[in-house]
This record gives C-alpha cells, sequence and structure tokens, in this order.
C-alpha cells in the first residue's frame, strides 16, 4: 500500500511530460462537503439548547420517558412468556423517539425489527406492534395506514425498499420522505450498500439513520468495519454523512429534521450514524456478559439519554417536578393498559393461514385449506 | 387476479411474423400504455433496450423515468421495486441472465414472495420478475441456468414460462396485470423464433394458471415448458414413425399448477414423460411426477418418467447439447414406457 504523504512533491520529470488526465480523472463532487464532523454532534449541555423550543423539548423528554417504561414494559413480557422475544431498545430511546418525531404524517418509516419503540413513538398501538414478537401474526397493523413498512427481520433489506418507496413517491410528485433504521451490523450487509447506491444515483428522498450500538449481537464495531466512522460510509456513495450523539435526543432530532427536510426539497439523501449503547442484551436469548464488562455499561448509564436531558432541562428551570410526575404517570398509565391488553390470549382463526398467500387462493391452496378445514372440524366434534 | 387480463382489440390486423421478443416488448409497452403505474427497470433496458433488446424502444416512448437503467445489482434492483409497488407502482424488472438473478434472492424469498401474506393482504406486491433463462444459446458460465425449482419452492410466486410468441405477449400482459408477484421465465433460446402473428389485435389471454394441449395424441404424454415445448413438439413427430402418437401438455404457468388439464392428459394416454431443461433431482419434474402418480395410478400403464437436465452445475457451451434434454432422449424415454411389472 502507498504511503500518504503530507508535503505536496514535484511529480518526477517522465510524468511531468505526460498529457493532460482523461476528464474521469476529476472527482465529480468535492468529499469535503460529504465528510461527516470528527466529532459526534450535540446539543444538551451546549449553549445551542437556549435556541431550542421549550415545548420541543418537553414533548421529547415525556417521549423518552414512555419510551423507556415501553422498553421495560416488553421486557417483562417475554419473561411472563406473553412475548416470544424482545429486541430492547434501553438507551437506545433517543434514537427511536427523534426517528418518529422528524417525520410528517405523510413520511414513510421503514424500521428494523429492534425499532419497535419508533413505530409506537410514531403512533401505532403498541399491542400492534408487538404482534410480531408475540406471535400471533408477522405484521400486526396495516402499513399504509400508518405509513411504517413492516419490521424487518432480515438485515438492511428494508433500506432498498425505502429508497424505492421514495423514488416512487417523488416520480409521481408527492413531498414525502422515507427514513430507514438500520443498526451497525446491518451496515456490512450487501443490500445496505445497494441501497445508498440507488438514493445516491436516484437523488432519492431517502434518511439512513444508523442506530450504532456497538455491538451486532456480541460482535464489536471494531470487527464489524474499519472506516473511521460508519457516517464516512456516506461519502463513498456521494452522499452527505452525519455523525451525531445518539443519546443526545435533542441533537438527533435536530440532525433528522434537517436531513428530511433537506430530502424533500430534492436535496437527496443522507447517511445519519447515531453513537448510542445497547444497555440490555441483544434480546432475552442472549447473555450480555459474555462478550463486554460491566464498568462499559456502567459509562454509558451516566450518559443516558433521559438521564442528561432531565439535568439540564431541570437546571434551565424549563422541567420541573411536576413536568418529571406528569411524565411518569404518563408512561405508566401506557405500561398498565399494555400489560393488561396482553395479558388476554389473542384469538387466532387458523384458516387465516391461506387466506393471503395469493390475491386468489390457487387450486392447490384450496385443496390444503379443505384439508385444514375438515380437520378442525374433526377437532371441534371430538 | 382482479384486473382485466383479456386484450382483444375489435381491429383486424393481418398476422406476420414476428418473434417472442417482440411480442414480449408490445406486451411491454401495450400495459404501459394503458397503465401509467407500469414502470420498466433493470440494468442496460434502456438506452440500449435490453442485452435481448427486448425493452427496445420503451425508453424512447416513455421516458426515464418509467423505463430506467439502474445501477448494476439486483438485489437492488428488486428491492427498490418491492418500495416502488409499496407506493402503488406495478415494477416489471429485468434480471439479465437466469444466473444473475442470485443476488437478488433474498429479496425475492424474505420479501417478494411473503409481503401479502406478512400483511394479511394490506400490501400486495404487484410486481413481475422477467428473467431470460435456460440455455442452447451457446453462452458462457453463468448465463444458462434453469432456476425455476428455486422459484417454484418458494410460496407466494407465480411462476411462467411461454413457449409460443402468443404466450409470450398474452401471459407477460397476464404476469403485468396480476397482483402477485409473477416470475416470469422468458426461455432465451426461443426469443428469435418467429410464429405469425397480429401484434394490433392479440388473442385474449387465459389467466395464469392454465396449461394447454399443444399437440393431441393417444399413446403417452410429454408434459413439458418453456424452451422444452418446442423438442417435445419434435420428438413427437419424430415418434409416429415408430408408432406412437403423442400428446403435448405445454404447462404455462408452474405455480399455479393446473392439475386438471394434465391429469386429464394422462387418464387419456395412461403414460406420461416429463421434460425441461432443469436438473432432475429436486427438479419440477419430481413434483410433477408426484402429482400425476397420486392423481393417475389407476391410470397409468407404466411409471411416470423424467427427462431433464443432468444433475450438474451447468455445463460449457461447446458441451450443453450433451446435458440439454432432446428429442433422442426423449424418445429413448418413450421407448421405456412400454414397461412391463418387474422389469
Amino acid at each position: 500500500m502507498q504511503q500518504r504523504s503530507s508535503t505536496v512533491q514535484a511529480p518526477p520529470a517522465a510524468v511531468a511530460n505526460r498529457p493532460a488526465p482523461p476528464p474521469a480523472w476529476q472527482p465529480r463532487v468535492d468529499p469535503a462537503p460529504l465528510l461527516p464532523d470528527a466529532t459526534p454532534f450535540r446539543v444538551i449541555g451546549t449553549d445551542a439548547m437556549a435556541d431550542a423550543d421549550p415545548e420541543l423539548l418537553l414533548r421529547l423528554y415525556a417521549e423518552l420517558v414512555r419510551g423507556r417504561r415501553y422498553n421495560a414494559q416488553a421486557t417483562a413480557l417475554t419473561k411472563q412468556g406473553r412475548l416470544a422475544v424482545y429486541p430492547s431498545t434501553t438507551g437506545q430511546e433517543a434514537c427511536e423517539v427523534a426517528a418518529a418525531m422528524a417525520l410528517e404524517e405523510r413520511d414513510w418509516l421503514f424500521p428494523s425489527y429492534r425499532d419497535t419503540l419508533a413505530a409506537v413513538a410514531r403512533g401505532l398501538d403498541p399491542v400492534q406492534a408487538l404482534t410480531l414478537l408475540r406471535g400471533d401474526w408477522h405484521t400486526g397493523y396495516d402499513p399504509h395506514e400508518h405509513r411504517i413498512a413492516p419490521l424487518s427481520t432480515p438485515l438492511a433489506t428494508q433500506l432498498p425498499h425505502a429508497v424505492g418507496l421514495a423514488h416512487a413517491a417523488r416520480l409521481k410528485g408527492d413531498d414525502v420522505v422515507a427514513l430507514a433504521m438500520v443498526g451497525d451490523g446491518g451496515t456490512s450487509e450487501g443490500d445496505f450498500h445497494e441501497a445508498l447506491n440507488f438514493a445516491a444515483v436516484w437523488q432519492a428522498p431517502v434518511v439512513f439513520l444508523v442506530q450504532n450500538n456497538g455491538f451486532a449481537i456480541s460482535v464489536p464495531l471494531a470487527k464489524q468495519t474499519a472506516a473511521p466512522s460508519l457516517a464516512h460510509k456516506a461519502v463513498g456513495y456521494g452522499m452527505p454523512g452525519r455523525l451525531v450523539d445518539g443519546n443526545d435526543a435533542v441533537a438527533v432530532h435536530q440532525v433528522l429534521t434537517e436531513a428530511v427536510a433537506r430530502a424533500r426539497r430534492g436535496g437527496g439523501p443522507t447517511l445519519v450514524e447515531a453513537i448510542t449503547y445497547r444497555i440490555d442484551a441483544h434480546t432475552n436469548a442472549d447473555d450480555a456478559t459474555r462478550y463486554r464488562g460491566e464498568s462499559e455499561v456502567e459509562a454509558w448509564r451516566e450518559h443516558d439519554p433521559i438521564r442528561i436531558l432531565e439535568r439540564d432541562l431541570t437546571e434551565r428551570g424549563v422541567l420541573g417536578e411536576d413536568g418529571v410526575r406528569e411524565a411518569a404517570e404518563a408512561a405508566e398509565t401506557m405500561a398498565a393498559a399494555l400489560r393488561e391488553r396482553m395479558n388476554a390470549d389473542p384469538v387466532l382463526d387458523p384458516m387465516d393461514l391461506f387466506a393471503h398467500v395469493y390475491a386468489e387462493q390457487t387450486a392447490q391452496l384450496r385443496e390444503q385449506a379443505a384439508q385444514l378445514r375438515a380437520e378442525l372440524d374433526a377437532e371441534s366434534e371430538a | 387476479m382482479t384486473r382485466a387480463t383479456t386484450v382483444a382489440k375489435t381491429v383486424a390486423a393481418k398476422p406476420r411474423p414476428a418473434t417472442m421478443a417482440q411480442a414480449l416488448q408490445r406486451a411491454m409497452r401495450d400495459a404501459m400504455a394503458e397503465d401509467p403505474t407500469v414502470h420498466v427497470l433493470g440494468e442496460d433496458v434502456g438506452t440500449l433496450g435490453g442485452v435481448f433488446r427486448v425493452t427496445d424502444g420503451l425508453q424512447k416512448e416513455f421516458g426515464e423515468d418509467r423505463v430506467t437503467d439502474t445501477p448494476l445489482a439486483e438485489a437492488g434492483i428488486l428491492g427498490t421495486a418491492v418500495g416502488m409497488a409499496m407506493y402503488g407502482l406495478r415494477p416489471v424488472v429485468e434480471m439479465q441472465f437466469d444466473a444473475f438473478a442470485y443476488p437478488a434472492f433474498e429479496q425475492l424469498i424474505s420479501h417478494v414472495s411473503r409481503m401479502r401474506n406478512r400483511t394479511r393482504g394490506a400490501m400486495p406486491m404487484p410486481l413481475v420478475v422477467r428473467v431470460p433463462y435456460g440455455g442452447g444459446i451457446g453462452g458462457v458460465e453463468h448465463h444458462s441456468d434453469s432456476s425455476e425449482a428455486y422459484y417454484i419452492a418458494t410460496p407466494g410466486l407465480h411462476v411462467v414460462a411461454p413457449s409460443t410468441v402468443e404466450d409470450a405477449y398474452g401471459l407477460l400482459r397476464a404476469a403485468i396485470a396480476s397482483d402477485d408477484p409473477v416470475i416470469f421465465l422468458e426461455p432465451k433460446r426461443l426469443y428469435w423464433s418467429k410464429a405469425d402473428w397480429s401484434p394490433e389485435s392479440p388473442a385474449a389471454v387465459e389467466p395464469i394458471g392454465k396449461a394447454v394441449v399443444r399437440r393431441r395424441g393417444t399413446s403417452a404424454t410429454l408434459i413439458t415448458y418453456g424452451p422444452s415445448v418446442p423438442v417435445c413438439l419434435e420428438a413427437a413427430e419424430a415418434a409416429q414413425a415408430e408408432g406412437w402418437d403423442l400428446e403435448v401438455v405445454d404447462l404455462r404457468s408452474l405455480v399455479p399448477f393446473d392439475d386438471e388439464t394434465v391429469c386429464a392428459s394422462v387418464r387419456r394416454t395412461g403414460r406420461a414423460v416429463v421434460v425441461h431443461e432443469s436438473t432432475g433431482f429436486g427438479g419440477p419434474g419430481g413434483e410433477i411426477a408426484a402429482r400425476v402418480s397420486e392423481r393417475c395410478f389407476h391410470h397409468l400403464e407404466a411409471p411416470v418418467l423424467r427427462v431433464a437436465g443432468f444433475d450438474i452445475p451447468y455445463p460449457p457451451p461447446m458441451l450443453e447439447r450433451h446435458h440439454l434434454p432432446g428429442v433422442d432422449r426423449i424418445l429413448d424415454a418413450v421407448a421405456r414406457l412400454q414397461w412391463e411389472a418387474g422389469s
């Protein structure tokens, strides 16, 4: 590999005598504006907080508290056997909440399997959001009604969908933006590359949000990528990359809102990397003590998204004891309702197995449906 | 299929020679003219008109927004088509060659095929994946695969393969009109096959899933589809000299499968051979033979035989004639239908 030199050297004479290089040698875009800043963007604890809208700050705070409670309740539901699995976003609530709050109603959200909270923060009924994880149906809601694509279990495969949808919307003349969420592990997948490349070539109104929570199950970022940051990857596609403190809800909201606005006015896609941390294990099936130490987790607890926002807002006098109590009570009400509704067994119709495979059932499926019908009838007679 | 798939026009036009490639192109043009939500995308489909010229002229007529040269990335092509379909468009994507489609398989299997199902019908996937498939054109490695076994093993997909110029038009119109995803296998060695055809008044199209008897016969049924149909018809002519009157059933569609037409034929003739280029082990022929055996056992005078490609990776072009099922191999199988118990 060639050594890079910071000093400009005169080219050797033989090279100097060569004709000018063909135009293809010239970079098409100056990479400097595309490069992310070296340090993650932050707002909380800085002077910029003074410019933030207090109403927005309080909404962010309430949503974070509700999100934390939602994560705790869903995790408890796995322990009670009500959910098959729950990939928690405890510690990552700022990203989830900001993702939902950066979008207009007409925009679309493309969540990964970990992003149920983003869907709930966008207004989706928590029970509908958890249907996949409870196991009664793969998608518990009508994606068109909420403009939330199905939670994607395969990694990064929903990203090209976001590009295609945003592209189609623009072709139809609608100013719709798609926000696609992916984890740090997902950035290694081929679909991540293809989605970003398509988005940049088509200048599609898409925002990619990478929640870098440190681990792909157990594999740390250093074993996932050699890039200086995941946001750096944007440069190669010809789109701006932004690096943001993923636990700073105000900063994430600001960066995402700007990226969404840019996409909406025809400025093309943006790749945002939010640096955050998964406080819980990957899922209830994972033992996080095998791959990380408690001191690391403890350091991130100090940088908790709720704690840092609450402290700042309290110091500024934006948030008082009443506000804290109200947010906690609202979260508790949500959790109690969720608990109660999830305690009821869902009513399932086995004939649904054949209902939505094709627009019209094939002869083969009609035969199989008849077989199941007969089995069910025999069961009920027995 | 909820949309009209018949496109018979009242104006009578004189039939004239047309190729399968021209019929396919005409099908896309007519569909695009009638329905502004139909979009064509893929590598080289625009300016070049496709490496087989199947999309020739479409971009000129409908513009880059509707006929789009994409980056070279099959997962990206199909993945973005999924998003376009989510927003109400009807994408027709081209996979340049059969084996080039493999990078798109995750999109196909994890999303395209099951999107309707996982959303309880809220999010159908009305898209078509055109796959130029099969051998016999002297293509180098990765240009001649018959991948239909992978597609038919995936619930939620329709899998269609035309064998005639007329069907190429009709089936592609039906595929584009379908509210479900259709894998449209184009037998690339038949692209330049010609037939008298009236592009201005194409015949009415039957819905996807109907097989057709291409040749009536009494001694045995050849069950086949796509590029093997003309081979079977040739074999049937040759068999006449040896006293065999063969019936040839062209499936046209592997999913849905037309048990009715196939079994009616086998019950008439009492003998059956399944013919396809795809490998025999794990290939569609095994499924078809099993279905026929289950439904027509008492009518069968001999076991259902298969004439398929060998169970090998597709061979280099200088050897492919030894691999592809030809007339002689079909006739050998027909001879074996003079089966006696214990033999």
